[in-house]
């Protein structure tokens, strides 16, 4: 047995991040472990030629085809959305594509305002002094005065637009549509030790530049430095409980695959929407059967992706390519509920810029415009750096049959029972879908189009997972309170995408950590009576 | 030792399926005078491509595999225009494997110095150069500046 400490974190993702450091203050003994390890800026597929055959490889976002040794499979048969994730010191924000657009205030009430899902038990004023501070740690680029959202400022200027992000706000402009430059963990200028983006154009595949705001390189560096202890190739099995019915530490193996307990006053999750339920349907006892702080049902329950389309156009006039970030500018002209468009809530644009060498060929290979033979080389060079286009990410209502179960067969390669997922798309979800693909299609046809090509849903899009502990008042329709405790466990906090009530139509990571960072608070500001 | 045995070393599939594959390489993506590109059948991009199939073994062995049987022998010894006929075969019959074949065959290609010179790319990885971008006309954005907030507000 390993000393006990007083805050055991496990994840260092997003949240794992925030909430450590905020915690950090506080002097306590942190300790926070990690089933992944370091990934080394030089490491990135961006250092090599090979660099876009590795973002589909060992850098995929997919786990399975991954299916490295600190991964956990993912049974995604049930799902036409698959899981995405990475498991390594910066979680997701390794491969995400920094994209960091906050919550808007409807956001939190769309029972109230819409009649649909449950309202937070926060608003956005809760909130908004952390989403504040979290772009202060991040280093967020945007601009600030866009219309869509109420007054932020963001701490450097916007990406460039490029080509690509011209001829789009130009069609837009036709249109006579919101647009806006997104906001983003790229830096524009050095920030924090971090260097300004230089174009890389990889930005999926981990930032060898290090100008994406990854938490390895953001939030760790100075955890680290205020105390707290980051243990890597630490795979969590379960957390234990006492004779009281609390928490009192986890078991968890190393990188030998020997067996540790870590004794903790409390314990911190943050292993996302999978991860999360994952470890609490396998910590059962005696007194929790059916999994820890799950007296509601609802552990694993209420998985919310966000149904994504992908939606392309193909022009006559040299574009970016593979140049540039993938972040440039957003649009929520369809983002408030409007019902005449016959679904309920709405979605974001996000604008990317275009392919790779490898992804043009890739995309439309199997496809009429790239041929095989002859034609192949006329056809791939009208192609390549002629294509942009953007992305519509829809709200995605929470639906109880959407579900983290535990595999009845398959294992890691600790032997721990590995996720399984269950998930239809709604209803509401496919017209929101079928509206983004015929809006993107008018927005790329008035920029200039004279093809467009769409795929929806995304199969591959799963990378936000939320909703399943969901945050609420009432012990009975919730897993966590209105400050991540969970109902069940009294020192057993939740601070990741798990505890999502619903999922906006943005993504999450901006919400995540701001969430982290308030529960960080909450628990600061309760320290004399914690577990009352 | 035919000179595909040097070309690829060891690796799990047969000469005869080397042969078939090097050659379905060249009818995917063939030589082109015209753009100044090797093609796809080329000495150093087919050694790159089994170099980058092995992780793929089995699909390949069965995708090969496949393709011999629609030419009933060997693919390689068809005519020009009947391996043509059988690509397409394979193409519709098989797209998976198709699909998978022709996936190692673009990450490879596509990465080759001449093809990239050919396509006024630089040889060269992304990072530490880099690329330009340019910062584009923000004036673009007046119009959008000027609307009225349209988020709502809650409490």
């Amino acid at each position: 047995m390993t000393t006990p400490v007083d805050v055991l974190i496990i994840g260092a993702g997003a949240s794992g991040a925030a909430v450590a450091w905020s915690l950090a203050d506080t002097r306590m003994r942190i300790v926070c472990l990690e089933q992944g390890d370091w990934v080394k800026s030089s490491d990135y597929p961006s250092n090599g030629r090979d660099w876009e055959a590795r973002g589909i490889g060992d850098f995929s976002f997919s786990p399975n085809r991954r299916a490295s040794d600190v991964d956990y499979p993912v049974n995604e048969d049930g799902s036409p959305i698959k899981i995405a994730n990475f498991n390594g010191v910066g979680g997701g924000t390794i491969l995400y594509a920094g994209h960091f657009p906050r919550f808007h205030p409807s956001d939190f009430r769309v029972h109230s305002l819409d009649g649909v899902g449950d309202d937070w038990p926060i608003n956005y004023q809760t909130l908004e002094p952390y989403y504040a501070e979290n772009d202060r740690m991040m280093g967020i680029s945007g601009l600030a005065g866009d219309p869509a959202y109420p007054p932020m400022s963001p701490v450097m200027p916007p990406l460039p637009l490029g080509k690509a992000g011209a001829t789009l706000a130009k069609g837009m402009n036709t249109l006579g549509w919101h647009w806006w430059p997104s906001d983003s963990g790229v830096a524009t200028a050095d920030y924090d030790g971090r260097g300004k983006c230089i174009n890389l154009g990889n930005c999926l595949s981990g930032c060898a530049q290090g100008a994406k705001a990854s938490t390895d390189i953001t939030y760790w560096p100075h955890a680290i430095r205020a105390g707290v202890e980051l243990r890597t190739r630490c795979r969590v099995r379960e957390i234990t409980t006492n004779a009281q019915g609390m928490a009192s530490g986890v078991i968890y193996y190393d990188a030998n695959g020997i067996e540790h307990f870590q004794a903790a006053e409390v314990v911190i999750l943050a292993c996302n929407g999978v991860g999360t339920p994952r470890i609490l349907l396998n910590s059962t006892s005696t007194r929790f059967p059916n999994g820890l702080a799950n007296s509601s049902g609802l552990v694993g329950k209420n998985l919310m992706f966000h149904p994504y389309a992908g939606i392309f156009g193909y022009f006559d006039a040299a574009l970016d390519g593979y140049r540039g970030p993938l972040n440039v500018i957003r649009s929520q002209q369809f983002y408030e509920t409007d019902s005449s468009r016959g679904f309920l809530r709405g979605y974001t644009f996000e604008f990317s810029r275009g392919r790779g060498p490898v992804g043009t060929a890739l995309a439309d290979m199997g496809s009429s415009r790239l041929p095989w033979g002859a034609g192949h080389h006329a056809a791939y060079r009208k192609l390549f750096n002629h294509i942009t286009g953007m992305v519509a990410i829809c709200e995605d209502l929470p639906e109880e049959h959407n579900t983290v179960t535990l595999d009845p067969t398959l294992k890691d390669s600790n032997g721990i029972p590995a996720p399984k997922i269950d998930y239809t798309l709604s209803e509401n979800s496919r017209r929101m879908l079928d509206h983004a693909v015929a809006r993107a299609s008018e927005a790329l046809r008035a920029a200039g189009a004279y093809d467009v090509a769409a795929e929806s849903p995304l199969s591959v899009g799963g990378w936000h997972l939320m909703g399943t502990a969901r945050m609420g008042t009432d012990p009975a329709r919730s897993v966590v309170n209105e400050w991540g405790r969970c109902h069940d466990v009294k020192n057993l906090f939740i601070v990741d995408g798990s505890i999502f009530v619903t999922s906006a139509g943005v993504n999450p990571t901006s919400t995540i950590q701001a969430l982290a960072l308030y529960v960080a608070d909450s628990i600061k500001q309760r320290l004399a009576n914690l577990f009352d | 030792m035919d000179k595909f045995e040097l070309i690829a070393g060891e690796n799990p599939w047969s000469a005869q399926q080397r042969r078939s594959l090097r050659c379905l390489l060249g009818r995917m993506i063939p030589a082109s005078v015209e753009y100044g590109v090797p093609g796809a059948d080329d000495e150093a991009i087919f050694a790159d491509v089994l170099t980058t199939a092995r992780p793929h073994a089995n699909q390949v062995d069965h995708a090969l595999q496949r393709l011999d049987a629609l030419a009933d022998g060997s693919f390689a010894d068809l005519d020009a225009t009947r391996q043509l006929v059988v690509a397409e075969t394979f193409r519709t019959e098989a797209p998976a494997l198709a699909s998978l074949l022709a996936a190692i065959t673009v990450q490879c290609y596509y990465r080759d110095d001449r093809v990239m010179r050919s396509l006024d790319m630089e040889a060269r990885p992304p990072f530490p150069k880099g690329f330009n971008v340019e910062p584009g006309d923000w004036s673009l954005l007046d119009a959008v500046r000027a609307r009225p907030k349209f988020y709502r507000d809650a409490p």
